[in-house]
């Protein structure tokens, strides 16, 4: 009887869960109070007080309030003061204080003793990886150690660890997993504007006319920022364009939704500009006084060979050879490849081109996991640049991120092989500036990069590397080609350590696992899509012997002999680290906002100079470092920004008569990357409990499969079975399979390609060759 | 006895009418969200028989400007 009614409490639940979750994909920003009443209710929670932080999920950076009553978090708001969000929540932000009290938190310090993980305390550990690093520095040399994080990591965690590994150890074998995510967003911005990160903001979704998404599923992984979209569409007349290759969530509520073949997003993005050029939409005095043209090398790989390495050559070009560059692309000659028709190209192209619209393209993994990640970035700023829509309320080219702080501790913190805090290892006036800050020699810093993250994995799997710590990440999960990475890892005289809030498939392969203090259990800092810094305190305890990262990595610092670097008390230790941090960064051009205006406020953006935010870079109407009375792109020498000749170049591994499906992988709403916190929260859990494979309705005939029946899908290099989807919540064109990512008990990055794109060095995750069976 | 979760859609401005017709029901658990006219609604019945009978009172409200099945068990 009591099991019965357990079983019927339970069913009760999951289609209540599911209900919510659904409701929360079809009305982005849905709130339900009664969940979290009953959550309160649960938990006897009277007193109850309310404190800011952004949300620990993904880049767009709400404002959280959540509260706090006997030590516990029970509750979590959308914070209203919150630019960024207004209030409003998706699913996974409502949710996210359940992600802290999953059942198997790891509270105490695990060793490896004779092949099995056991415990033992936190002073063992951390006097076990101080050791190891020690001895494997002495025997094999400084470059054979590295770490390697995560956008998920706080400001703090990332400058410490840039800290230790560049300033003090002497090795770039630094890196992080926004390699995976964002690293074509930052060479784009690096090769078109000189310097990284969106010149506009989130405010430009109030005065846009026109949203073009190029690959990009904002419904699902941008909930918020699209209601908001969304809202202005009820308001004002606006238009919606989706540029995908499925069928998703985003599509339906678009205006118009146009799906291409893959990898040609390239060619459509220039023959946009080839009709912007043709029909004279183009502005010529923006063009002629803030743009210089520019051509690279072409045929430049894939980064598949073993040492791989590639430099661009950028060779000035005039209007004139671009004119003609151009010509390859017109919309008739390219529908044929691309799968979009003329027409449609044209009807785009015209968007762009009506001097009276303002006009925002958005994108995010689409783009960037891509291997031209890099040209189909300089690609969409193209037509921006053309156009003159940019740097001004509404014309925005705006690239999402996917962590709370891929952009404030990876790319402005500079955690990956070739950044500094300020600028980049090869430049000696950068070493320069950032050991004096450090107070470190500046030998010690080498000029040279090492490792990107596949390359990183490379060399452990070769034995060039032999420690390897990770934080706040799961590559077991998440590198592409797994298999072999995981069987890299593996190798005998490799040692891993890893600090996470709960066991995964990575602390599965670790020698030593450290326990960490998760989100509000720590004070730290986030930055997000839009330049805006975020601080949190420390609103709870964490459990057990969990440390927050920034405090293992300090202590582990002090073994290793570095005590002078890193003098500051666990008390006061954010503070200090962020008015140090803020040192890299003076200037009008970067200029971070004090700590206690971060304290006070619900997130600020930089440049934040003379106590104000700048909401839109590179025009000297909005932007304080600009010179003139205009546009001024100061990331390039003489204030220019480049327009890229970038070909259309076909995808690494197309299908073939051996392997006929394009496999595309990505995300869900409900789980945040590989799961590891949201599968904890069982209503994130229990609406999408499980991977899948989703199918064009014509291909699942044709395999005579029908929903739930199981497939399995085999590449060159791994093979997976999983049930299949039809006319679900996406549907992929025909000849496409999709695969979300966020399951460990399918792993299907032990099938994708490890190629990336030669400039960003970031992998792409949507296009491999795979053939399917019925299993 | 089937349990099943649905999304239902009020005529403009009569989300509460809809609320207070639905929530009276044998079976019928509201949830009404926050800063939507939009509620989910979970329902528990003896029989196929009931469930059915049940959201063929809930489809003639005059209230009522969708619904849609989210997930059913049994």
């Amino acid at each position: 009887m009591n099991q019965e009614i357990t079983r019927r409490a339970f069913l009760r639940n999951a289609a209540r869960a599911s209900a919510f979750a659904t409701a929360a994909c079809m009305f982005p920003g849905i709130v339900f109070a009664e969940e979290q009443e009953r959550m309160i209710a649960s938990l006897g929670a009277a007193d109850i007080k309310w404190k800011k932080t952004p949300c620990r999920f993904c880049g767009v950076g709400c404002g959280l309030k959540v509260g706090v009553s006997d030590g516990k978090a029970v509750a979590v708001k959308g914070d209203p003061d919150s630019t960024v969000n207004k209030g409003l929540c998706c699913v996974k932000g409502y949710h996210s204080v359940m992600a802290l009290y999953g059942k198997d938190r790891l509270t105490k310090p695990l060793v490896r003793k004779n092949g099995r993980l056991v415990e033992t305390s936190m002073k063992e550990a951390l006097d076990l990886v101080a050791s190891k690093m020690k001895d494997t520095i002495a025997e094999h040399g400084k470059d054979a150690v590295s770490i390697y994080g995560s956008g998920q990591w706080t400001i703090p965690d990332g400058y410490v660890a840039s800290k230790l590994f560049k300033g003090a150890i002497g090795t770039n074998n630094v890196e992080a997993n926004a390699r995976l995510c964002m690293a074509s967003a930052v060479t784009g911005f690096l090769t078109s504007f000189g310097l990284d990160e969106p010149m506009g903001c989130y405010d430009d979704i109030d005065h846009a006319d026109v949203f073009v998404l190029w690959g990009n599923n904002m419904a699902e992984m941008h909930p918020v920022l699209f209601s908001r979209i969304l809202d202005n569409r009820l308001r004002r007349p606006v238009k919606i364009i989706h540029l995908a290759t499925r069928t998703t969530r985003t599509s339906l509520a678009a205006d118009k939704s146009f799906l291409f073949n893959p990898q040609t997003d390239l060619a459509i993005a220039n023959s946009i500009c080839y009709e912007i050029v043709k029909n004279g939409w183009v502005n010529k005095s923006f063009v002629e006084n803030h743009c210089a043209i520019k051509e690279g090398k072409t045929n430049i790989g894939y980064g598949l060979e073993e040492h791989f390495s590639f430099t661009d050559e950028p060779k000035d070009i005039d209007f004139e050879k671009f004119e003609k560059f151009l010509e390859e692309y017109a919309p008739e000659k390219i529908e044929g490849y691309c799968g979009v028709s003329a027409k449609d190209i044209k009807y785009m192209a015209s968007l762009y081109g009506n001097s009276n619209n303002k006009v925002m393209s958005l994108w995010c993994m689409g783009a960037n996991q891509h291997t031209r990640g890099t040209w189909i970035n300089n690609l969409i700023y193209n037509i921006h640049l053309l156009t003159g829509k940019i740097s001004t309320p509404g014309n925005s080219p705006f690239s999402l991120t996917g962590q709370p702080s891929a952009c404030g501790t990876v790319r402005e913190v500079g955690t990956l092989t070739h950044k500094l805090p300020h600028g980049v290892v090869m430049n000696e006036e950068h070493r320069k500036h950032a050991a004096e800050i450090w107070k470190v020699p500046v030998e010690n810093i080498p000029s040279k990069p090492t490792h990107h993250t596949v390359s990183m994995f490379r060399a452990l799997d070769r034995g060039d590397l032999k420690f390897m710590w990770v934080q706040v990440t799961n590559p077991m999960v998440t590198m592409p080609h797994l298999n072999r990475y995981r069987n890299g890892v593996k190798k005998d005289d490799r040692f891993i350590v890893v600090s996470d809030v709960y066991p995964t498939p990575t602390t599965d392969i670790a020698d030593v696992v450290l326990p960490s203090a998760m989100w509000i259990e720590r004070e730290g800092m986030f930055g997000n899509s839009e330049r805006r810094t975020q601080h949190f305190d420390q609103l709870i305890d964490p459990p057990g012997e969990a440390m927050s990262d920034t405090w293992q990595l300090i202590e582990v610092a002090r073994r290793l002999g570095y005590e002078e670097l890193f003098p500051w008390s666990e008390e006061t230790h954010i503070e200090e680290i962020w008015k140090e941090y803020s040192l890299h960064h003076e200037g009008n051009k970067h200029a971070m906002a004090p700590y206690e205006e971060l304290k006070s406020k619900p997130g600020l953006q930089w440049p934040f100079v003379e106590g104000k935010e700048t909401k839109w870079r590179f025009h000297a109407k909005y932007d304080p470092a600009c010179k003139g009375d205009s546009f001024d792109f100061y990331g390039k020498p003489n204030g220019k920004a480049w327009i890229w000749a970038r070909p259309f170049e076909p995808a690494p591994e197309v299908p073939d008569k051996d392997y006929p499906f394009w496999l595309n992988t990505g995300r869900v709403l409900e789980h945040w990357h590989t799961g590891s916190m949201t599968r904890r929260v069982s209503v994130l859990h229990q609406a999408m409990p499980k991977s899948y494979a989703e199918l064009h309705p014509e291909d699942a005939k044709a395999l005579n499969v029908i929903n739930g029946d199981q497939i399995k899908i085999t590449s060159r290099r791994g093979e997976i079975v999983m049930d299949v989807s039809v006319n679900g919540r996406g549907k992929p064109t025909r000849g496409q399979v999709f695969v979300p990512f966020f399951d460990e008990s399918l792993l299907i990055n032990d099938l994708t390609l490890d190629a990336f794109c030669p400039i960003s060095k970031q992998p792409d995750y949507k296009k491999c060759a795979v053939k399917i069976e019925r299993a | 006895m089937p349990i099943k979760s649905y999304i239902l859609i009020p005529n403009q401005n009569e989300l509460t009418l809809l609320i207070e017709e639905v929530s009276v029901l044998e079976g019928c658990n509201v949830h009404p969200a926050e800063n939507r006219e939009v509620l989910v609604l979970v329902t528990e019945t003896e029989n196929e028989e009931k469930d059915k009978a049940l959201l063929g009172q809930i489809e003639k409200s005059k209230h009522l400007q969708h619904i849609s099945l989210v997930s059913g068990f049994d």
